[in-house]
């Protein structure tokens, strides 16, 4: 399916992923650390599902840019994205808010491991119910046991 | 004239499918019609290699008065590119489907003699109407054998990307996974309608879950080794929703697998499987349509030409929905099976099937959840790798934590603390390992030595299933080993599964948490050091490759230990397309990889160079293949066990693991 998604990505943006380049780099090795974290979280806009980081369109480029200037003029993390949404919508960040709007989407999971988890319990309980039910004796059964441990 | 013929032959597979399909589940208690059945598979078969063939034949003779041909091949292109450019496309790709659909169902024929009829009929009857449903989609909607008049002269060529050995193995191998789930679910069909169902019929749906299972795992290790060394920045999975599609039917594929084990040794968990089963194909059917209807693109897209689109969103609905009414309609009518206590191996491969169905669920609602809001209220969010990282992750840890219990836990019963006592040593030696690589390499991301240490953990506890059945260190030396060589195929084909997972984790860990990374600018002669491997720039080469031009940029890389290899890195420039694709240069180390990548000229004459260091990165792909090669291994043991249970010259050794 990769090839697909390779096929996909060249209508999106006709030239090969190259991600960050050197000229854009912060010399600050700790904001830099922090624009790479941030950039892996913000969606190029214009690509197939790839990050600013790992993107080489140049909106990609503009945004990497857009992030170092807030962390250069002393944003923290949640502010820089804070700043992305009010400019792009919630479509920029590739990690969704937990909101109203997503709460069946982030409890999805968790959701079919407790559910799942209580159908088989119950089923596990009736079904052992039903079994030991069938295979209890009957009285003719027991009087012949009790009747061949008295021997 | 091949081309038309080749066309003829698809309608004609179009007609028989239909035939067989409609007589098939009409006629299904009358025995001779599992024959008129059996031949009309292996009719599908030929009748589809052909007009594969013919395809084959128009692209690797560069005939561009085939549509076809013309859209997605070039003269100019190496052979074996021609041939793979065939499926590089989507109308060549939906015969390649349907090819393989058809092998399945042919396969079945060929091999299910001793079946008994009416099963063969109905599961044959739903092959039949799964080929038909779509070679009628490809015919109506995707015909491949449109010509053009007059023929041009020259193709537009393959696209650079797919111009690669990838294209030659993966979609095949991941085809062959997908699609071979189809004979699970015509089985599932098949059970539910003739109400029967018995330890038999898992014996029989379990082979074919081990083959579709294996492919897929080798088709998706493939597809993610390709997009590391192909799309150039040195990812591995991307959680994307094409990646999805096929990571679903995976996940549900795996459980398929272990429940189906339960179901064939103790008779249990049929309603369950059967519920897999059909499960996994649905995935692989709504995987087809998220990557064919173009829906992944935009919802927007999707609508302006839904032809397609709504053509498969029909038949998914056809066939789920049928599938799944049948199912809640007739599942009641199975009789409930054998019994086992909460603590036993049934209770953790049912344990195993939560946290698997769980994981799918979160992939599944994860992938669809933005098309759904943005159809449905308009708003548009992305949901992206972070997200399932967590997600998936959190669910995947306790699995794994429980993972080495599994295999130790006896049937119908078990004991955890003496299982646990018998593990001590696993997890001993899992967390002195641990420690030991973060002593000697210093830790840098928080979560890392957990994660290593689960990979230990499976590891070694797969390993310690081995050692405690051969006696070691309870018992002497030759005769433990004689003991080791002397278990079950199965036994070593779950080790070596497991060890596998293991291997995985070990490796995804450590390549995220000790990756080095280096973007600068180089001048020839120019020397850099990343992760102490020293790193020369030989300067750029201008190179004409067949059909394409080449910028090839040569370094020397010297190793640790002194040994020093040559890399290239190239940018390439397609001709016929002018497009630029980048080949990055990888070195292997073991099981570590330098990977390097030749960014854009700058103005000033110096060249924009990335090395990334994975250390063990290559595990993770090794992992896939030690499972696969683990599924392949008890397949071989379980051929001689297919068929119509015989009078058993079987020694009990024959029957698989061992109760206790």
């Amino acid at each position: 399916m990769r090839w697909l998604l390779a096929l996909v990505l060249l209508f999106a943006l006709s030239a090969p992923a190259l991600a960050v380049r050197p000229d854009e780099m912060l010399a600050d090795p700790r904001l830099e650390a922090r624009a790479r974290v941030i950039s892996e979280g913000i969606r190029c806009l214009v690509c197939q599902n790839q990050s600013i980081d790992s993107s080489d369109a140049d909106l990609a480029h503009d945004l990497r840019v857009i992030v170092r200037e807030r962390l250069t003029a002393g944003d923290n993390d949640d502010q820089v994205r804070a700043y992305l949404v009010a400019r792009y919508g919630e479509y920029v960040l590739l990690n969704p808010v937990m909101a109203p709007h997503t709460l069946l989407l982030w409890i999805a999971g968790p959701l079919v491991l407790v559910g799942g988890g209580v159908v088989v319990l119950v089923a596990a309980r009736r079904k052992l119910k039903l079994v030991t039910g069938v295979s209890g004796l009957t009285p003719d059964e027991a009087e012949a046991l009790k009747e061949l441990e008295g021997r | 004239m091949s081309i038309e013929l080749g066309h003829f032959a698809l309608i004609l597979a179009f007609a028989i499918a239909s035939v067989s399909a409609v007589m098939g589940l009409v006629f299904w208690k009358r025995e001779a019609f599992a024959g008129y059945l059996q031949q009309g598979a292996l009719l599908q078969f030929l009748l589809v290699a052909a007009a594969f063939g013919a395809l084959i034949q128009a692209f690797v003779t560069s005939d561009f008065s085939l549509k076809l041909a013309y859209e997605h091949s070039h003269s100019l292109q190496p052979l074996i590119f021609k041939i793979t450019a065939v499926w590089g496309n989507h109308e060549g790709s939906m015969v390649l489907w349907v090819l393989i659909l058809v092998i399945m169902g042919a396969a079945v024929a060929a091999f299910g003699r001793n079946l008994p009829k009416d099963l063969l009929t109905l599961v044959l009857a739903m092959q039949s109407l799964l080929a038909a449903a779509f070679t009628g989609f490809t015919l109506f909607t995707s015909n491949p054998f449109l010509r053009l008049v007059p023929a041009p002269f020259e193709g537009m060529d393959l696209n650079p990307v797919l111009q690669d050995i990838g294209l030659a193995i993966h979609p095949p191998l991941l085809y062959t996974g997908y699609v071979g789930f189809s004979i699970c679910f015509s089985f599932a069909i098949a059970a539910l309608i003739s109400g029967r169902i018995d330890a038999a019929w898992a014996r029989w749906v379990r082979p074919w879950t081990l083959v579709s299972w294996c492919f897929l795992t080798l088709g998706i290790a493939m597809g993610s080794y390709w997009a590391y060394y192909e799309l150039g920045w040195g990812g591995w999975w991307f959680w994307d929703p094409v990646e999805n599609a096929s990571f679903m039917p995976w996940l549900a594929g795996t459980a398929l697998l272990h429940s189906a084990l339960v179901m064939e040794k103790r008779n249990a968990l049929k309603i369950w499987t059967i519920f897999l089963s059909i499960i996994t194909f649905s995935l692989s059917l709504l995987g087809t349509f998220m990557v064919r209807s173009g829906i992944l693109t935009s919802v927007h897209t999707f609508a302006s030409d839904p032809t397609r689109g709504m053509v498969i969103l029909a038949l998914l609905a056809c066939f789920i929905g049928g599938a799944f009414s049948l199912f809640a309609f007739r599942a009641g009518t199975l009789k409930v099976g054998g019994l086992f206590a909460p603590i036993s191996r049934e209770g953790a491969l049912i344990l195993n099937n939560l946290f698997l169905a769980s994981a799918t669920a979160a992939v599944l609602v994860g992938t669809l959840y933005p098309l759904l809001l943005d159809a449905l209220v308009g708003e548009t969010i992305s949901v992206g790798a972070p997200f399932f990282d967590l997600t998936f992750g959190v669910i995947m840890v306790p699995l794994l934590i429980v993972l080495p219990f599994g295999p130790f836990l006896s049937w119908k019963r078990g004991d955890v603390i003496a299982v646990t006592q018998r593990l001590a040593g696993a997890a001993g030696l899992a967390l002195f390992v641990t420690i030991l690589c973060f002593a000697l390499t210093g830790a840098s991301v928080s979560l890392a030595p957990l994660g290593l240490l689960l990979g230990f953990w499976v590891s070694f506890g797969a390993l310690a299933e081995l050692i405690d059945r051969a006696k070691f260190f309870r018992t002497d030396v030759v005769t433990s080993f004689r003991r080791l060589f002397g278990l079950p195929r199965t036994a070593w084909s779950t080790a070596i599964a497991h060890f596998g997972v293991g291997m995985s984790v070990i490796g995804i860990v450590a390549a995220s948490a000790w990756q080095a990374e280096l973007v600068t600018t180089m001048t020839p002669g120019q020397v850099v050091e990343i992760a102490e491997h020293e790193i020369t720039f030989q300067g750029i080469k201008h190179e004409e490759g067949p059909n394409y031009t080449s910028d090839a940029g040569s370094f020397f890389v010297r190793a640790p230990g002194g040994d020093v290899q040559t890399a290239v890195a190239e940018r390439r420039v397609y001709v016929a397309s002018g497009m630029p694709t980048t080949e990055a240069s990888i070195l292997t180390y073991g099981f570590s990889q330098l990977y390097l990548q030749l960014g854009e000229p700058q103005a000033d004459g110096k060249s924009v160079v990335r090395v990334w260091y994975k250390p063990y990165v290559t595990l993770i792909w090794l992992g896939c293949v030690a499972m696969a090669f683990a599924g392949f291994l008890s397949l071989s043991y379980r051929r001689l066990r297919i068929g119509a249970p015989k009078p058993a010259k079987a020694t009990g050794k024959t029957h698989g693991v061992p109760a206790e």
